[in-house]
């Protein structure tokens, strides 16, 4: 009888399971038609990571030298390049980048005007709004960049989602704009492009709007550090990430404090449960709720 | 009840205390952004900036108002007048005892920068009105001098003078 | 109601003046000494049973997460998106707060699902807890009311479609379906009405739930805690007053809890949520795939295994409501899986299921994926109408210890041969 209910349960549990399984395989060839973007190695990565000043000063010259002629970035301000844990220009720089830029306000006769940047204007829009962004760019309009970083992923599949809770791998986005920026390739024997449609071999569907921004020694950087297409993308995609995540750094600082601190809180909290309960693991005949003089006559 | 040493009771205290004050300091520790949050971010602060206000424009006898802080900030361009009879009280007699020297900034007595908020209760007082040549509030009928002084009325206190400097003879920058 | 065999409680003894001036006139000491010091609780709980205390500290710290970022939060489709982004960016500790409170959610659920497959596996859904239970239903609804309408007021891309889809659901109702869904939306389609009205209900609900809560521990406390072993305390023997013993054990769990919790906050903060949340919302453009978040989609893959709309959201609603029944679909007079082997399969084979529903939910409806959540689905809704009935019937259960405290002392070895199911009591 036991038998028989056994086999019958793993039947059923085979029924359920198999399913699965073609699934999860299946899954995996779907997965190569975009094929996912490399892994790039990113200095603010893992438990400890950081990001690196110098990298995020070069990308924001890629981003005021390249990007910034479609891409507005809204929710930066030239006072964040100030901020702790970013590019680490002081305060007198972010002031003077800010006064390069002719900001929109109006005159005290209400009329509109132009004055110079300050260190809480934001980052200005290169077009005054999104229908004219999108009739510039063949119907598209190019996506803000504040949060872009974050706003673009890949899928990762299982079982590698799972290990990523572990290994904290959260740089999908990075991960997928240098993939984007040095995806572009000829387009393969046979296909057409969509009209405006440019080939990339990241992007899913594979016809990106945008055309290749970027190419070797387009951006030259002060300080002499490579500029060959890989490393230019690198950069920006640093600087993509610090403006969606600015404040990483601290974010990771605190979680290992807090950690530290709970761990040794949980540790103390489980001795003391050991110790309280000792009394009645170890004389479990004798333990009453609570003395005896206590109680109420029933 | 079984007996227990005092030895294993002060083991046993010594973890209980231990528990609890690591356990109270984590509570004590997970207030502090839950306060930390009212105070003005990041954005509040920059938009308080410092301000830079052109004084060319402002006529001999004429009072402007700027925003500073979302505060009202008078600047008085000060007649002969004016300074002279700010200058001619005895300070000693007046509600709240400051000399108009102290007021202004040396070499600019024709210049008056003052917050425009009654100190009685926060209402902004009207220029070139009451019995001094200054401010008159209507809220409860304070009245200020031609150096932002309280001569009658409920307010306590001087209207209050804010952080400024000269960044020539023509501009100040406040804040 | 007091368990026949267990002494009376100790009454609460006032100590310092100021507590027996209160105790006369509001007796808050008394109250807080009977419920959750001196209160007899099973002694052979095991840490299954600590994540409702969890779930109580979870309430709140998603409630006073949310009240701080409510003053901060701007409720309209064009300040929304970018008053999180300035909370993240500029206020004090924000990204904390935000990160707290999104992440929270999701700990928030998992501590449910948890709390929820105890009482599944114990029975603690059973005679006389059938009320305690059905509290408990109402509770978990209401948060995923919480959950759904808190998802949509950052009004990213993932907010708005999810609003779209999940509002469009009521144009199944037969005759009303479509005033309905007008009536919700408060326009056209999903807009700033829309956002405005879902901002207020966030905010109300986990009161609602705070005041449920009360109710479900009230409930608790009238018919005592369930434990392993299913069998009601008997004597002194099988309990130990609340505090310390319980105390002391759920605040160790909570605390470890807390670890996993901070892990999220700090370390994988955007790790649960969705990329295209980080988009403004946008009208004119739907997301490749709209995906709820991961405590919907065993759900959301039940409603989409169905092919007719009508009853696609009956199968969801269904899925939740019937649990509601558990107490009468299941005729077995053992309460505890433990003494229960042929139950015990079958629910660990549901929460596979459910599980692996969970994951269909996340995938494309086409193919495979929408073929194997048809037959979870079936498998699912059997569990309820079929097995549990049957299993009452036919089940030959494992024989009952004595007490508790013999299941204690004796390692959970009954004493002589089977003991009989035990009297209704």
């Amino acid at each position: 009888m036991n038998m028989k209910k056994t086999l019958a349960i793993l039947a059923l549990a085979g029924a359920i399971a198999a399913p699965a399984v073609v699934i999860a395989q299946d899954s995996q060839e779907h997965s190569h038609e975009t094929p996912p973007p490399p892994r790039q190695s990113w200095s603010f990565a893992g438990p400890f990571g950081k990001y690196d000043p110098a990298q995020l000063q070069r990308g924001l010259k890629i981003y005021k030298e390249v990007c910034s002629a479609c891409h507005s970035m809204e929710l930066l301000a030239f006072r964040n390049l100030a901020d702790a844990g970013g590019p680490g220009y002081s305060e007198a720089q972010a002031a003077a980048l800010a006064a390069e830029y002719k900001i929109k306000d109006i005159d005290d006769s209400g009329q509109p005007t132009e004055r110079e940047g300050r260190p809480a204007d934001y980052f200005p829009s290169p077009f005054p709004n999104e229908a004219a962004a999108k009739a510039a760019n063949g119907g598209v309009a190019p996506p803000d960049m504040s949060t872009l970083a974050k706003a673009r992923t890949y899928e990762r599949g299982f079982p590698w989602f799972v290990f990523d809770m572990f290994t904290q791998y959260q740089e999908q986005g990075p991960d997928y704009i240098v993939g984007i920026l040095t995806g572009y390739k000829e387009a393969p024997h046979g296909m057409q492009m969509p009209p405006g449609g440019h080939y990339n071999e990241m992007f899913p569907g594979h016809a990106i709007a945008m055309p290749p921004p970027l190419q070797d020694g387009q951006v030259t950087f002060d300080d002499g550090a490579p500029n060959k297409l890989q490393d230019e993308a690198k950069d920006v995609a640093a600087f993509l990430m610090w403006a969606s995540e600015p404040h990483l750094v601290a974010r990771k600082r605190l979680g290992f404090q807090v950690l530290i601190f709970l761990i040794v809180l949980s540790g103390l909290l489980y001795f003391t449960k050991k110790k309280v309960w000792k009394e009645v693991e170890l004389h479990p005949e004798e333990l009453a709720p609570r003395p005896p003089t206590e109680y109420r006559k029933a | 009840m079984t007996t227990v040493s005092s030895a294993e009771h002060s083991r046993r205290d010594f973890l209980y205390i231990a528990t609890g004050a690591v356990g109270a300091v984590g509570a004590v520790a997970a207030l502090v952004p839950l306060i930390s949050q009212m105070n003005p971010d990041a954005s509040t602060i920059a938009a308080g900036a410092p301000i830079e206000v052109d004084l060319a424009p402002i006529a001999d006898g004429q009072i402007i108002k700027v925003f500073w802080r979302s505060k009202p900030i008078f600047i008085s361009h000060r007649t002969k007048k004016e300074i002279d009879e700010a200058r001619n009280v005895n300070v000693a007699s007046l509600p709240d005892p400051e000399a108009d020297q102290k007021r202004v900034k040396e070499g600019h007595d024709q210049w008056l920068v003052v917050i425009g908020i009654c100190t009685h209760l926060g209402c902004i007082p009207l220029a070139h009105q009451g019995e001094y040549d200054g401010w008159f509030c209507p809220c409860h009928g304070s009245q200020y001098d031609s150096s932002g002084r309280i001569r009658k009325g409920p307010a306590p206190r001087n209207l209050a003078v804010p952080p400024y400097k000269f960044v020539s003879d023509s501009k100040i920058q406040i804040g | 109601m007091q368990h026949s065999g267990i002494s009376a409680h100790p009454v609460y003894q006032p100590k310092s003046g100021f507590m027996r001036w209160l105790e006369r006139r509001l007796p808050i000491g008394g109250l807080v000494y009977s419920s959750f010091v001196v209160y007899p609780t099973p002694r052979n709980l095991n840490y299954w049973w600590t994540f409702g205390g969890i779930l109580a500290f979870m309430l709140g710290v998603q409630i006073v997460t949310g009240i701080v970022l409510a003053m901060h939060y701007t409720p309209h489709v064009d300040m929304a998106f970018k008053s999180v982004e300035i909370i993240m960016r500029d206020v004090n500790y924000g990204w904390l707060l935000r990160y707290a409170h999104a992440n929270g959610a999701a700990m928030f659920f998992l501590a449910v699902y948890i709390h929820m497959f105890r009482g599944m596996y114990y029975g603690s859904y059973k005679e006389p807890r059938e009320v305690l239970w059905i509290l408990g239903v109402i509770i978990y609804l209401l948060m995923m009311a919480t959950g759904f309408m808190g998802y949509v007021l950052p009004w990213g891309q993932m907010s708005f479609w999810a609003a779209t889809v999940i509002t469009n659901l009521f144009s199944a109702i037969p005759l009303v379906g479509d005033p309905v869904v007008t009536w919700l939306w408060g326009g056209y389609a999903v807009g700033n009405p829309t956002l405005n009205r879902f901002y207020s209900l966030h905010y109300l609900l986990p009161f609602v739930i705070a005041g449920v809560v009360v109710l479900h521990v009230w409930a608790l406390h009238v018919a005592g805690q369930n434990n392993p072993t299913g069998i009601e305390p008997k004597t002194d023997k099988d309990v130990v007053a609340f505090t310390p013993y319980a105390t002391i054990k759920d605040s160790f769990l909570m605390a470890c809890f807390c670890i996993l919790f901070a892990w999220f906050v700090f370390y994988i903060p955007n790790f649960l949520g969705h990329a295209d949340n980080y988009i403004p919302a946008n009208p004119a453009v739907t997301p490749t795939h709209i995906v709820p978040e991961w405590y919907y989609l065993p759900f959301y893959a039940i409603l989409r295994a169905i092919p007719n709309k009508l009853l696609g959201v009956c199968a969801l609603f269904g899925s939740i409501l019937i649990l509601a029944f558990m107490p009468w679909l299941d005729t077995s007079r053992v309460r505890s899986a433990r003494y229960r082997p042929l139950y015990k399969q079958f629910f660990w084979l549901w929460v596979a299921g459910f599980i692996l529903l969970g994951w269909l939910g996340s995938k494309p409806p086409e193919g495979l994926y929408v073929i194997s959540a048809r037959i979870l689905t079936i498998y699912y809704f059997a569990f309820f109408i079929i097995i549990l009935p049957l299993l009452g019937i036919f089940e030959k259960t494992r024989p009952l210890p004595l007490s508790i405290a013999d299941s204690v002392l004796k390692g959970d070895v009954p004493l002589g041969a089977s003991a009989p199911p035990p009297v209704r009591t």
